[in-house]
């Protein structure tokens, strides 16, 4: 589904990504793991389309495109979902508006003879869609993320993901700032979504995110580099060791 | 092989570039009976005779004149430009030929054809059917539709020429009532010289049955456009009024400086919604563009009566505006909504004055500011509480939002108040379009140009609500379209 070969790429002028390759098959999760710095972040908004970033070398293959010639909007029309560590808040845009405006956007890609759908037709999707990642109803009028405590916000990205049925999702620190209660409801979201149809990249900092989403793969980045990959047993031994017999200079 | 890095969408100022291409910057090729430039005594006396009015205007138009000569243009306002010629502007401009025009059979069809062309048919098959229009071409009122069915309610809606004519009493009663003749330098010129526009009588107990609207459209070049307007609103009266305006582009300024002036009685209450898209001038240069200096005010006279304006300004080069509300009557209310984009090298100095005289007076002020490329937008307010005016409420709420980083936003509010009953607020907020959050919604399959629509939407929107659903379509549309033109 997903091929990344020598990837690298940085933000103005300074290189982040050094050569990273990576490839992701229809039905797998994926971990990512690493220390604050080490380009796990700037991977997934490389591979979202981000404008800041720039792509200095390598190539990405997402199901036979090359997906670095595509704009952000055709990544995610493609079927790319990317979960947001810090989501934007967008006073003025009602969040159920919003997510309308998104499904009829994926809708009219798949066919661009299909009706759009109507508030109360979206409805029903969406409350069936908010229950699966128990979010309360109340967040259907409010404005995009503005003023969501930090688990709502995170909430509201699983429920996106929801709504759009990802092909692929990359899932950027999706634990960071949630409570156990926040963190056990987003990961069983999570969980409800994933299916053999599906690929998903779990970018996370901590091991207890993997206590309630069971990887088939875990990496390591460190310094721009997958410096390890196993299963996720790896995770377990990282929880032990840490870091740095990973990330230490080779002596 | 080195890979093309990723083709990104256009950056937030390229999706902003091409919004000067303006839709309504064509001219109409009719001859046009045009006075000689200048302004004196005799330009004043022969715009009175042209219209043949009584003796009362023509004094009422002396006496402003003789008072604009002894002032001098405000130099007040947030904006910057150079002097203006008065005696290099021809005050009155006509489409040929003229005569008094008994139907729209008898108009100029490539006038006709001028107000379809801007989306606002006039003849009896297409003219909109809740909508009655006066549409105003250079200095005269070409047409007015739905006149009769008004008139079967008591409702006089024509062009202040006729009015002058038809109804000298209610014309001498209210003229200057609002906007005295001396009140500002260019209201003492638009006294003197003003040419045309709309005038409304609501008779006591009467709900308008239609929208009543007035187009403007400039054609002439190195004219001034000197329109007036007066909406008298009796008892127990409701109208809801709505103001378009266009102008071809020119390389030169053209100065429009109008006057409206608005009364209601005891429980009247009138809307007044404005979509003002003048030619703003070439975006890179800032050459050409009107000079929309405009004094609006209205009076609540009566007890509970109610003024709101609603404005969506988008065009001209420089806009110096305060539609404002004197509260005298008890109880009575005043609003002001606004939205005011700017762009290119555009000026906007725009708000409101809201006077509290009488007791329990109310009133609102919402204004949303949008300055985009290497525009200035000033928000400029005055609440003022008289010491009779016990219990008066105000409050006021100033947002703006900036596109780029070379644009400007400045908020003057002036609180005065003589009464310590009085309750006023004040918000204020100055937010930006960020990259991030269009970053955020292509990411979810949505495009720039749908993203930039959502967001600047989602700002105005307590203001697009108190618009007439058409014209809020209309304002939603044209926002997007100044902001999203080179998208593609």
């Amino acid at each position: 589904m997903l091929e990344i070969k020598d990837l690298h790429a940085g933000f103005e002028g300074t290189e982040i990504i050094k050569g990273v390759d990576l490839t992701i098959k229809k039905g797998e999760v994926h971990a990512i793991m690493g220390p604050n710095g080490s380009g796990k972040s700037t991977l997934s908004k490389v591979l979202a389309g981000h404008p800041d970033y720039e792509v200095t070398g390598g190539t990405v293959t997402y199901e036979g495109k090359n997906l670095l010639d595509m704009e952000p909007e055709a990544r995610a029309l493609e079927g790319i979902f990317m979960g947001f560590q810090y989501p934007v808040e967008i006073p003025g845009v009602n969040n159920s508006e919003f997510l309308r405006m998104a499904y009829n956007a994926r809708l009219l890609y798949k066919d661009p003879d299909a009706e759009e759908i109507d508030p109360l037709d979206f409805e029903e999707i969406l409350d069936a869609k908010m229950k699966l990642v128990e979010m309360d109803h109340k967040y259907k009028e409010r404005f995009l993320n503005d003023g969501f405590s930090g688990g709502e916000k995170k909430k509201n990205e699983i429920l996106q993901m929801a709504i759009l049925e990802p092909k692929l999702a990359i899932l950027d620190e999706t634990d960071s700032g949630l409570d156990i209660d926040a963190l056990k409801a987003v990961s069983q979201g999570i969980n409800r979504l994933i299916s053999g149809e599906n690929a998903v990249i779990l970018i996370t900092h901590y091991q207890r995110l993997l206590e309630y989403i069971q990887p088939h793969f875990v990496h390591v980045m460190s310094a721009g580099k997958i410096v390890k990959s196993g299963e996720k047993d790896l995770a377990l031994q990282l929880e032990a060791q840490g870091y740095d017999w990973l990330t230490a200079p080779a002596t | 092989m080195k890979p093309e890095s990723p083709k990104q969408g256009a950056s937030l100022e390229e999706v902003l570039e091409d919004q000067n291409e303006y839709k309504y910057g064509w001219t109409t090729d009719i001859e046009t009976d045009k006075f000689r430039k200048g302004l004196d005594e005799g330009i004043v006396r022969a715009i009175s005779e042209k219209k043949n009015e009584p003796q009362f205007m023509l004094d009422f138009r002396l006496k402003a004149y003789k008072k604009w000569l002894t002032m001098k243009p405000p130099a007040w306002p947030n904006v910057n430009y150079p002097p203006i010629d008065f005696q290099d502007i021809s005050y009155y401009a006509e489409p040929k030929p003229k005569k008094k025009l008994e139907s729209l059979d008898e108009v100029d069809p490539e006038i006709l054809r001028t107000f379809e062309k801007l989306g606002i048919p006039l003849d009896e098959q297409k003219r909109l059917s809740n909508v009655a229009v006066d549409a105003v071409f250079d200095s005269v009122s070409v047409a007015t539709t739905h006149k009769k069915k008004l008139m079967e309610h008591g409702i006089i809606f024509c062009s202040i020429s006729e009015a002058v004519g038809e109804y000298p009493e209610l014309v001498e009663e209210y003229l200057g009532s609002v906007v005295p003749a001396g009140d500002n330098f260019y209201a003492a010129l638009n006294s003197a010289v003003f040419s045309d526009g709309s005038f409304v009588y609501i008779p006591p107990d009467t709900i308008s049955p239609m929208e009543l609207s007035t187009y403007f459209r400039i054609n002439t070049e190195d004219t001034g456009q000197f329109e007036r307007t007066m909406i008298i609103c009796a008892e127990n009266s409701y109208v809801s009024y709505l103001e378009g305006c266009t102008a071809p582009q020119f390389d030169t300024n053209q100065l429009h400086a109008a006057v409206v002036e608005l009364v209601t009685l005891d429980n009247a209450e009138i809307k007044y919604s404005t979509v003002q898209n003048w030619y703003s001038g070439d975006r890179e240069t800032g050459k050409g563009g009107i000079y929309n200096f405009v004094t609006k005010r209205g009076k609540c006279q009566g007890e509970k009566s109610k003024i709101s304006w609603t404005q969506v300004e988008t065009g001209s080069a420089i806009t110096w505006k305060y539609p404002s509300c004197i509260l005298q009557g008890d109880k009575s209310v005043g609003e002001f909504y606004s939205v005011a984009l700017t762009n290119g090298l555009m000026q906007a100095d725009t708000g409101t004055k809201m006077i509290h005289i009488g007791k329990d007076t109310k009133s609102t002020i919402i204004s949303k500011g949008i300055s985009a490329d290497k525009s200035s937008n000033s928000y400029r307010g005055q609440v003022k509480v008289n010491k009779g005016a016990d219990n008066a409420r105000n409050y006021s709420q100033c947002d703006s939002m900036l596109v780029g980083d070379k644009s400007s936003a400045h908020t003057f509010p002036y609180i005065e108040s003589a009464n310590s009953s009085a309750h006023l607020e004040h918000e204020a907020s100055t937010s930006k379009i960020s990259e991030d959050q269009l970053f955020y919604f292509q990411s979810r399959g949505i495009s720039r140009e749908n993203a930039i629509s959502a967001v600047i939407n989602g700002f105005c929107k307590e203001v697009f609500k108190q618009l007439p659903m058409e014209f809020a379509v209309e304002a939603e549309k044209l926002l997007s379209l100044k902001l999203e033109d080179s998208v593609g």
